[in-house]
């Protein structure tokens, strides 16, 4: 079994902070990520190796930076990693992303014939979900997204059966294989790595390849120049008006502030009372 | 059972210190595997980031090409501070405005990943989120470390431990006793950030230079320690540290946030860091105890480096370039020693404590070794001084109607009404005996 | 009322060309109308859907055009039923089609039908909701268009110049905000988390016109199969998106166990329970109560957060509540830039205390109604 896992690397979005003043993202001392969501889908194609066997390859389209967040995946199992770096990648959207990692796929399945891409859910710096069906759709792969649990995989047959996540509850889906897979989050636990294959990683040679070597046949479809959205602004969201009312606890006892802010809050906002009070009776 | 050795070395730590280490053997073609508890290089590391530049050029001599530098200091101020004023000293020179400067101020996050980038272009192995439980032992020999990992063990010729103030490795491999708290100090510090002019025109600074204070005083509430502020690019490091047996004993249980909290109302301070804003704070301990409290450095299969060696020159805030220096000097030690296949017992390591002696590192080390305990017996250096120096100003400089020799006789009676004349004389001698 | 980002009103500057081509064929020029795909589900459709037809009808009017619902599904499915709906938020016509591949959601017959429709009638907007079909949805439509898509907007605009849709979405963690256009390419596409525009107001007088069209598919063509739906448990449901009242629960509660002076509160107001992100990732409550940029977001009248610290991905799920109390006891927690009410104290006892003083408040009034 040949799995691809597409992965991202991304800036702790939990670290980043915005100058206060100038409102720039201040990106210095905010250490990159792999895109958490991509870990799930990792987790799964490992388990997966695990059961058939097999080789899982890590693929990500990115800075030359972006060698750690491959490494990582190498320490937790992966067998192979390759970055497809190049200037000319510099400003895709998800159109151009999906493109390009599409070009990459195709690029690596010549070596190797791969029976499931993975792709995480969104990533927690475009939250957009969009370049995994992007993928599938230009590889004609079947699309599997919000995957709860894989339920059968049939090599021999090549199908694969999986819970889907949707609005009200689980849709049982059962496919051909090659398709691509992203997985809901926490539906599993990714393993721990040991020291070997933490040593194992920091030596690994990480594949690169420019936009000669991922295969990429079409320029005006990467980069900036493949993106049909453009970023016409960056702004910071404007400062409130109005502070809040603070409560003091340091001149009156708890029981009396509690019934001053119900005082203050109901006679500002009488329809609120209102409702509540209905909610009660009801 | 001894296995085979999988590196030459392994150092334990990126910090300045292990970096240091690690970026000169592999350098020198040594196969190094460096072992990191934090997330990355750096993010255990807390430091008021202030980098000299002759401990880096003598490790990486073109850093300044790629480094990332904040601002080169131009202008040294020391006040001695009472609750409500300073006395100070102010140094600056144009001198130190030419390049290439000596000294730096650096945000410890953004310069440790830097050096790490370095180390591992240089050819060693890092390795992060790993913690280091034991070192491993062959008989009396280091051959080894012991992970938190599944199969975590790893085995070297020698083990260079650059794990900080907290290590606790040697201690238990018996090489060492435990640091007593007198040895240790907390600081704490925050970056405030505030935009590139204020800091100009606040600091009288250009763009790329920059202020750095160094504060003593009342501002430590008794207790043994100082204040700091630098100045980077677009923000400000504020801190305060004091000796931790200090901050237990004090009566007034005041905490080191508090300290710090005060220290930034003091009215010759507020107005310097009006309008920062607070987006970073964090605390960390640094040796203290000086020269008498470094332990034993090398052993068999084993060498300590900066500040889990105790390595820190707290009279200047010197600490990082001896972590630095003695990290290059441990590698240099592991290089002749592999190079002239001496093995790597203490008989071969001993040339690490020969070289740290003959360098400014101990020098340093030992002209100082009394002040900690000198200070720590006196606390009047903290209290009263600042108190009557900042009186004797303000007498003096006062323009009242009274005559100048009548200022004199008044500054002089207060002096020894505090003090007394035999206790202004024997603090006289007793600081200049700390330091000599 | 909390502040919505507001960007300048003078009209977005033309970005740097760098190469690319930012100007709109003339074969572009004429895609017009703004469209919404009704997701609906075992005879429901999914609010998110209305609350875009709201927001289409807004842009609609700024264009000067007109607002259309896309509605697919199987051959006994009401989709008429739901276009009539659509007319009363403000739709002006409905495309619906009825085939049996398309009963219960699969990518690939959507993706035909939607895209078909896109390119026969051609539409310069397509809006579809943030959920989990809306999102595999559009992901594929926009790859198959080769278009551009914007996904969770939190506001959608006309830029005047160009008459582009200008689609505010936050970036890095929620700490900015960012507008993106498609320029260049037809249909502009976005999606649109649920509870992030407002549900409009219906006019049971309002009609449309409803053009049925054919998918062109049949059932051996589709690789994946749909084998069966398994609905959650009714009782289970913990619907946060659309509670008027949640009281949410971060670290600053210290252990799990305290989680239940949260629950109490709710109990006692008749709302739901939320939490941040830490609280979910450390097992303390369901991933469905999560508020924030990577759970729900929501818009009750009434949001009480306890021990919450404010960070920017959690503000972003929760700062259009009508009411904000927050209880921490740092004073310089960023929630409190963002409340209208804040007590600085420990919501360990804050919380009771307010439980306390709401059941009394309502015990007497509805002595006094009785």
């Amino acid at each position: 079994m040949h799995i691809v896992v597409c992965i991202k690397q991304v800036p702790d979005s939990a670290q980043i902070r915005v100058h206060p003043v100038t409102n720039t993202i201040m990106r210095q001392g905010v250490p990159a990520i792999v895109n958490p969501y991509d870990l799930f889908s990792l987790e799964e194609a490992l388990r997966l190796k695990d059961k058939f066997g097999g080789k899982v390859t890590v693929l990500c389209m990115g800075p030359p930076q972006a060698e750690e967040a491959l490494r990582k995946c190498i320490s937790y199992g992966a067998d192979d990693a390759v970055l497809v770096t190049d200037r000319a990648f510099a400003g895709a959207d998800t159109l151009a992303t999906s493109y390009a990692l599409a070009a990459g796929v195709r690029q690596i399945a010549k070596e190797q014939a791969v029976d499931i891409v993975f792709t995480g859910k969104q990533t927690i710096d475009g939250d957009t979900a969009q370049v995994g069906p992007g993928i599938a759709k230009r590889m004609g792969l079947q699309l599997l997204t919000y995957v709860s649990r894989i339920v059968e995989t049939d090599l021999q047959g090549q199908t694969i059966t999986v819970e889907r996540r949707a609005e009200g509850g689980v849709q049982l889906l059962k496919t051909a294989l090659p398709c691509l897979i992203t997985m809901l989050e926490n539906t599993n636990e990714l393993r721990f790595a040991g020291l070997p294959a933490m040593i194992h990683a920091a030596a690994y040679p990480v594949r690169k390849w420019n936009k000669e070597e991922a295969g990429i046949e079409d320029l005006e479809k990467i980069g900036l120049k493949g993106s049909p959205t453009v970023v016409s602004k960056v702004f910071g969201p404007s400062p409130r008006s109005q502070k809040p009312e603070m409560l003091d606890l340091s001149t009156s006892n708890l029981r009396d502030v509690s019934l001053n802010l119900l005082q203050k809050v109901f006679t500002r906002h009488p329809t609120l009372e209102a409702d509540l009070l209905m909610k009660e009776m009801s | 059972m001894k296995k085979p050795s999988q590196f030459d070395a392994i150092v334990v730590g990126a910090g300045p210190a292990g970096n240091a280490c690690a970026y000169t053997m592999a350098k020198a073609g040594l196969k190094v595997l460096q072992i990191e508890r934090g997330e990355y290089p750096g993010s255990k590391n807390v430091q008021g980031a202030i980098l000299y530049s002759k401990a880096l050029e003598e490790i990486i001599p073109d850093f300044r090409d790629d480094a990332p530098l904040e601002r080169h200091i131009i202008e040294q101020r020391m006040w001695l501070l009472d609750d409500n004023s300073f006395v100070g000293t102010h140094v600056r020179s144009e001198d130190y405005n030419k390049p290439p400067y000596n000294r730096y101020t650096i945000i410890r996050a953004q310069f440790d990943k830097w050096f790490s980038s370095k180390v591992r272009e240089a050819g060693a192995l890092l390795i992060c989120e790993t913690t280091v439980n034991h070192l491993i032992m062959d008989g009396d020999q280091v051959v080894g470390v012991q992970c938190d990992r599944e199969n975590g063990d790893v085995y070297a010729d020698v083990v260079v431990l650059a794990d900080g103030v907290n290590s606790t490795l040697a201690r238990k491999a018996g090489f060492h006793p435990e640091i007593p708290a007198g040895n240790v100090a907390l600081a704490v510090k925050e970056i405030l950030f505030m935009p590139e002019e204020t800091i100009r025109q606040r600091f009288n600074v250009g763009e790329e230079s920059g202020v750095v204070m160094e504060l003593v005083g009342r501002i430590t509430d008794g207790m043994v320690g100082t204040g700091f502020l630098y100045t980077n690019k677009e923000s400000l490091t504020i801190g305060v540290g004091c000796m931790l047996s200090d901050f237990t004993k004090n009566p007034n249980r005041t905490s080191p946030y508090t300290l710090l909290e005060q220290m930034k109302r003091h009215p010759s301070i507020a107005p310097l860091i009006e309008g920062g804003e607070m987006k970073e704070y964090c605390a960390h301990l640094i040796p203290e105890g000086g020269f008498h409290s470094i332990p034993k450095v090398y052993g068999n299969g084993w060498m300590i480096v900066g500040d889990s060696g105790g390595f820190v020159n707290s009279a200047h805030r010197e600490g990082s370039n001896l972590a630095m220096t003695t990290g290059r000097l441990a590698a240099e030690t592991v290089i002749k020693a592999k190079a002239a296949d001496r093995g790597y017992r203490a008989d071969s390591l001993f040339a690490y404590k020969n070289a740290l002696d003959a360098s400014f590192v101990m020098k340093d080390m030992h002209k100082y070794r009394d002040l900690p305990s000198v200070l720590h017996k006196n606390p009047q250096f903290f209290t009263s001084y600042p108190d009557m120096v900042a009186k004797a100003a303000r007498t003096m400089i006062t323009v009242d109607g009274v005559d100048k020799k009548t200022k004199e006789r008044e500054i002089f009676a207060n002096l020894r009404q505090t003090r007394t004349l035999t206790g202004l004389v024997g603090d006289a001698y007793k600081l200049w005996k700390a330091i000599r | 009322m909390s502040e919505t980002p507001t960007p300048s009103a003078a009209p977005a500057k033309r970005p740097a060309g760098r190469g690319r081509n930012l100007e709109l064929s003339d074969a572009l020029k004429a895609y017009k109308g703004v469209w919404v795909f009704i997701e609906h589900d075992r005879g429901h459709v999914h609010s998110v859907s209305w609350e875009l037809v709201g927001e289409a009808r807004k842009l609609a009017d700024k264009l000067g055009c007109a607002v259309a619902v896309v509605v697919l599904g199987g051959p006994d499915e009401a989709l008429e039923k739901f276009a009539n709906e659509a007319f009363t938020y403000g739709a002006d016509k409905a495309y619906i089609v009825h085939d049996p591949v398309l009963k219960g959601y699969r990518n690939e017959p959507f993706t035909k039908g939607l895209t078909d429709l896109v390119n026969k009638y051609q539409p310069e907007i397509l809006l579809l909701g943030a959920t989990s079909m809306g999102r595999d949805l559009a992901g594929s439509v926009a790859t198959t268009l080769l278009t551009g898509l914007t996904a969770d907007c939190t506001e959608l605009n006309i830029d005047p110049a160009t008459r582009a849709l200008a689609a505010t979405r936050p970036t890095f963690g929620g700490s900015l905000y960012c507008t993106i256009m498609t320029l260049a390419y037809r249909p502009q596409m976005a999606t649109v988390r649920p509870r992030v525009m407002l549900m409009p107001k219906a006019d049971a007088s309002r009609t449309g016109e409803i053009v049925h069209d054919t998918l062109g598919m049949v059932e051996t063509q589709i690789v994946t199969k749909l084998l069966d739906f398994i609905a959650d448990a009714q009782s289970n449901k913990i619907n946060l998106p659309y509670a008027d009242v949640i009281v949410s629960g971060g670290k600053g509660l210290k252990t799990p166990e305290n989680f239940k002076l949260v629950f109490e509160l709710a109990r006692v107001l008749g709302g739901e329970v939320g939490a941040t992100r830490p609280c979910v990732q450390a097992g303390w409550v369901e991933a469905d109560r999560q508020v924030g940029q990577t759970g729900k977001t929501v818009r009750p009248k009434l949001y009480i957060a306890a021990g919450i610290s404010g960070a920017v991905q959690h503000r972003v799920g929760m700062e259009a509540s009508d009411v904000i109390i927050a209880i921490n006891t740092d004073a310089n927690a960023p929630i409190f830039d963002i409340a209208h009410y804040g007590i600085v104290g420990n919501a360990m006892q804050v919380l009771p205390a307010l439980t306390q003083a709401f059941a009394a408040h309502f015990a007497q009034r509805s002595r006094k109604v009785a």
